[in-house]
């Protein structure tokens, strides 16, 4: 302290204080050694952020002598403030703005003092700004929140915090400024920051600081306050070269999102990223996603030498002991630690462009290094940023926040934004435009219960109906019948891998053809070959996959023609949802009914891949199968040379096939 | 600090490397702008850090206005052949014979046709997608808002007005064909970071930067050097030996030197923190009005 003070008066060199009176070197030598905080200044228009920020760059000495002369012109010519200097003309840079008088992007600021490297990012407060706080927040350690002491905590001061929370910023100062216009009164700053509490408690931010300000006059911003000698706190520059942030970053979850691979020569296969989060040892073992292939780290290369370990935000390259084929996008994790590997989840979404969002068009994703398409499946709510109210919208406009499901097309690797910045958000970008259109915050994968809800689509189906005018057939279900002699029917069978189900399907399909019925089968090998292509065997899209099934199957069943459709179909829930679209009176539930040991010893390479983690979301395994409530039949594989009779006898006596 | 926490310097570093990547692994055609001077080489730098042990997989471009100090040249041609870099040195042919000059034509005309016009032609001739730039925030007011991936559509303008957003470290990479990118890397350095990384790094720079006694002519308040015959002759006669160095380089007419002692990196940095004067003054072409950088980068410039 004592150090400053005397340096206070030195010069008007722009690193002068920061420098004090050691020599050059020593000086370079601990200028080396600072670390880096990025904060974010938010308030509304007129609260003082840019007089707050021209203070701290010019108290710490950083502003250049021609630039405070070419102010003191400019001040004269479009000044706002009257006789004093106007702050604010440093930084609003653009022409546009100095006319308007605000500002009306993000601009960043750079400024050091004996402890610390600064950058800020300066964002305009209004409503209609609230993308470019949204930007300047996404990089900040630390949130400046300005008050008008005479106005108190307002709309604005609400929003601010909720953004600042949203983005996962840690550390909040809530500076109350103008305390001049209150003659510097402990009991006004009192019930600011008594208000701002009760709100901020709602909020998911872990540190939140008050100090008492006067920007216009320097009053507690640099040097520590005489004029407030209830205040026993430090000054905002103080606190600002303090505060801890080194720890704030994830040090637990190993997450490599590669993005570029290294191949100077067939020799050498490097893979290079910033370390996302955790910290990357050699000689560990690893996880390639999505191959789920393992191998070692064999070296950590940098231009200035190999490292035993590497830490976000590095950037390094690695090479492993083993040849695995890995491309941009691919992740590295620690097999005991891996991310969700989905391609359904929730997000927070802002929607940064003027034109709305098209709930129904495709965008691209960019997240951890990995661009693939993505759909909306349903926008949840949206949240009014002033008073935090929930409220269901169909579509997104420039500025609004909100919760929306959504689908992408290959899988992405990703940890909760909460708990992981860096593989928790995204970009969307539009594929006409190429605009960066909205940014997006990963809550979770998407609950359990909330996936079978996919299948139903009562929304496409009601929409269907109003528009779509069938053509009146002219063929009579009983024309088909008789031609036919037989009821469309589905024959669902449903078991476990490994359970004998597609045996008896084929079995089936033979020998009712034989007999002369006319009979299609399905199966999931045909459906996801082609029609299913696209999708995995996650629990969503297995209930995709089968509204896909059930409607080819109703399509059948409505032509006369009876289908055996050989599934898995794991759960009852979605079970019911394929009932529901082919018909009650027309679905036959057959249910194979075999132990795990059966299935194990008839599909034993299966079984053991999973053993070995190969696969996942086996049924039976580490997803669950229900047991139908309600099967028309239940059969075992021991008894398969009598399956088949039992369901032709079944067939025959309900008058499915044959009639007559 | 902790353990595990890296030294601002460490940090721009580790950012730059990253931004530099993402451009070599998103678009076919990069190059990177060399314009000699201090930035230009620490970026340069960072590239072959990015990319180590292989080579940077892009050119570097330098826009030569064939009015760039003779030293200037001289080291381009040096460190580019002792590091093995793919360097492409492009200039405005057709208004070089034509004799455009900035003592002929003023400063305006020059830049705009033997920088500005010189760049897009590059760009074009080449079809580049995207372009390294050397730019920092803190030089101008400008620039504190500009993207670190800063579109520029098909006659290589920038609207300030309708930037994309950036977020974390997410860039957004698509254009369309005929539209690009510029991407700054060091946005985020302050000059006395960029000093400290030459310090730090041992990185070679242009002789002009230090300290020397040069023959010099004031020009309107500004120290021009004589750097070759093209001088007209009534100012290069008042041409006295000066003890000068450069802060910024570009075209030798159009640059102005200051006095100054200081012949090694620290004793840049410590002038620097004593003196009263932004890099960018030096510049002459910075004077013709308000908002001019603005202008400039509007219409192509850097
Ligand atoms: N009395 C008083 N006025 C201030 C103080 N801080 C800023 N102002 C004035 O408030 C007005 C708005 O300041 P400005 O920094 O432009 O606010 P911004 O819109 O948040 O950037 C200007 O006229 C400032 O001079 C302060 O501490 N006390
Ligand atoms: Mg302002």
């Amino acid at each position: 302290m004592t150090e400053k003070n005397q340096n206070t008066s030195t010069d008007n060199s722009p690193f002068g204080e920061a420098r004090g009176t050691l020599d050059i070197n020593t000086y370079l030598d601990q200028d080396e050694k600072k670390d880096l905080l990025r904060l974010l200044t938010a308030g509304s228009v007129d609260d003082g952020k840019s007089t707050l920020i021209g203070r701290l760059l010019f108290d710490s000495k950083k502003i250049y002598e021609d630039q405070l002369s070419a102010l003191e012109r400019d001040s004269k010519r479009v000044g706002h403030a009257g006789e004093e200097i106007d702050y604010a003309l440093l930084l609003d840079g653009l022409k546009a703005e100095r006319e308007q008088g605000i500002t009306i992007d993000v601009a960043y600021r750079y400024f050091s003092t004996n402890k610390r490297k600064f950058i800020i990012a300066d964002t305009p407060g209004h409503t209609q700004y609230t993308r470019n706080m949204v930007t300047g927040a996404s990089t900040a350690n630390l949130a400046i929140i300005l008050i008008d002491a005479t106005k108190g905590v307002i709309t604005q001061t609400r929003r601010h915090t909720f953004l600042v929370s949203l983005l996962g910023i840690k550390h909040v100062v809530l500076a109350v400024n103008k305390m001049d216009l209150v003659n510097y009164d402990q009991k006004v700053f009192d019930e600011i920051v008594a208000e701002y509490k009760s709100f901020i408690t709602q909020l998911d931010v872990p540190d939140v600081n008050f100090i008492p300000i006067a920007a216009l006059k320097g009053e507690n911003v640099v040097e520590p306050t005489t004029l407030m000698p209830w205040y026993h706190g430090p000054s905002m520059l103080e606190f600002l070269e303090s505060v801890h942030i080194s720890s704030d970053r994830n040090f637990g979850d190993m997450r490599f999102p590669v993005q570029y691979v290294l191949r100077p020569d067939l020799d050498f296969r490097g893979f290079s990223a910033r370390v996302a989060s955790g910290i990357i040892r050699k000689g560990e073992e690893i996880m390639v996603l999505p191959s789920r292939k393992t191998s070692k780290i064999k070296e950590i290369i940098t231009y200035d030498g190999n490292l035993d370990e590497a830490f976000p935000p590095q950037s390094v390259t690695i090479t492993l002991e083993d040849e695995i084929d890995i491309s941009r996008g691919d992740m590295i994790v620690y097999p005991d630690n891996l991310p969700r590997v989905e391609r359904h989840f929730e997000s927070m979404l802002v929607w940064m462009d003027e034109k709305p969002m098209d709930p129904n068009v495709q965008l691209f994703i960019k997240h951890a290094n990995n661009t693939t398409r993505v759909k909306f499946d349903q926008i949840k709510y949206k949240v009014d940023v002033n008073t935090l109210q929930k409220s269901s919208i169909d579509h997104f406009e420039l500025n609004e926040i909100g919760r929306v499901v959504m689908t992408t097309n290959k899988a992405i690797f990703f940890d909760p934004y909460k708990k992981n910045r860096s593989t928790g958000s995204f970009i969307l970008i539009d594929p006409i435009s190429h605009n960066t259109v909205a940014v997006g915050m990963i809550i979770d994968k998407l609950n359990a219960e909330d996936l079978p809800s996919k299948i139903v689509d009562e929304k496409t189906l009601e929409a269907n109906k109003s528009r779509i005018h069938r053509g009146e057939c002219l063929v009579s279900d009983a024309q088909r019948e008789k031609r036919y002699n037989q009821k469309g029917t589905t024959l669902w069978i449903t078991g476990l891998h490994g359970s004998g189900k597609n045996e008896l399907a084929f079995t089936l399909e033979k020998e009712m053809f034989d007999a002369g019925a006319t009979v299609v089968l399905l199966d999931g090998s045909s459906i996801r070959s082609g029609l299913s292509n696209e999708l995995d065997f996650s629990p969503a899209d297995r209930a995709e996959h089968l509204r896909r099934v059930a409607h080819i199957s109703k399509l059948l069943n409505d032509q006369g023609i009876i289908t055996i459709c050989s599934f898995i179909s794991p759960d009852e829930n979605i079970r019911k949802q394929v009932v529901q679209i082919i018909g009650e009176d027309r679905f036959k539930m057959i249910h194979m009914d075999a132990t795990m040991e059966f299935c194990k010893k008839n599909k034993p390479e299966l079984y053991e891949k999973f053993e070995e983690g190969l696969i996942a979301n086996l049924p039976g395994a580490d997803l669950q199968f229900t047991t139908p409530e309600n099967p028309t039949l239940v059969l075992k594989p021991e008894n398969r040379a009598t399956n088949t009779k039992t369901i032709l006898e079944y067939l025959a006596d309900h008058k499915i096939f044959p009639i007559i | 600090m902790t353990e595990y926490s890296l030294s601002h310097l460490k940090e721009l570093e580790a950012e730059a490397i990253h931004i530099i990547r993402e451009v070599a692994a998103e678009f076919e055609n990069p190059v990177m702008l060399y314009s000699i001077g201090k930035d230009s080489s620490v970026m340069v730098r960072l590239a072959e850090k990015a990319f180590y042990p292989g080579k940077v997989p892009f050119p570097l471009m330098h826009i030569d206005s064939k009015w760039k100090f003779k030293e200037m040249v001289e080291f381009r041609d040096n460190y580019a052949r002792e590091n093995g870099w793919n360097l492409i040195v492009h200039s405005n042919m057709a208004a070089f014979e034509a004799g455009v000059g900035p003592f002929t034509h003023g400063s305006k005309v020059h830049t705009d046709v033997m920088k500005t016009q010189a760049l897009l032609e590059g760009l074009n001739k080449y079809k580049f997608d995207a372009a390294f730039g050397g730019a920092r925030r803190d030089e101008e007011k400008s620039r504190a808002k500009e993207r670190i991936f800063s579109f520029r559509d098909k006659f290589h303008q920038w609207d300030p007005k309708n930037q994309r957003p950036e977020l974390w470290d997410i860039y957004n990479a698509r254009v369309h064909k005929g539209e690009s990118i510029r991407v700054f890397p060091i946005s985020n350095w302050t000059e006395l970071d960029i000093w400290q990384y030459i310090r730090l790094e041992k990185i070679p720079i242009v002789p002009l930067y230090f300290a020397k006694e040069r023959p010099c002519v004031n020009v309107d308040g500004n120290l021009i050097m004589v750097d070759d015959e093209r001088m007209p002759k009534d100012i290069a006669e008042k041409a006295e030996m000066k003890m000068v160095r450069f802060r910024t380089l570009g075209c030798y007419p159009l640059t102005g030197a200051v006095e100054s002692e200081a012949d090694t990196i620290e004793k840049i940095v410590e002038e620097m923190m004593t003196v009263t004067v932004s890099e960018r003054t030096t510049r002459v072409i910075d004077f013709d009005q308000d908002g001019s950088m603005e202008q400039k980068k509007r219409e192509g410039y850097f």
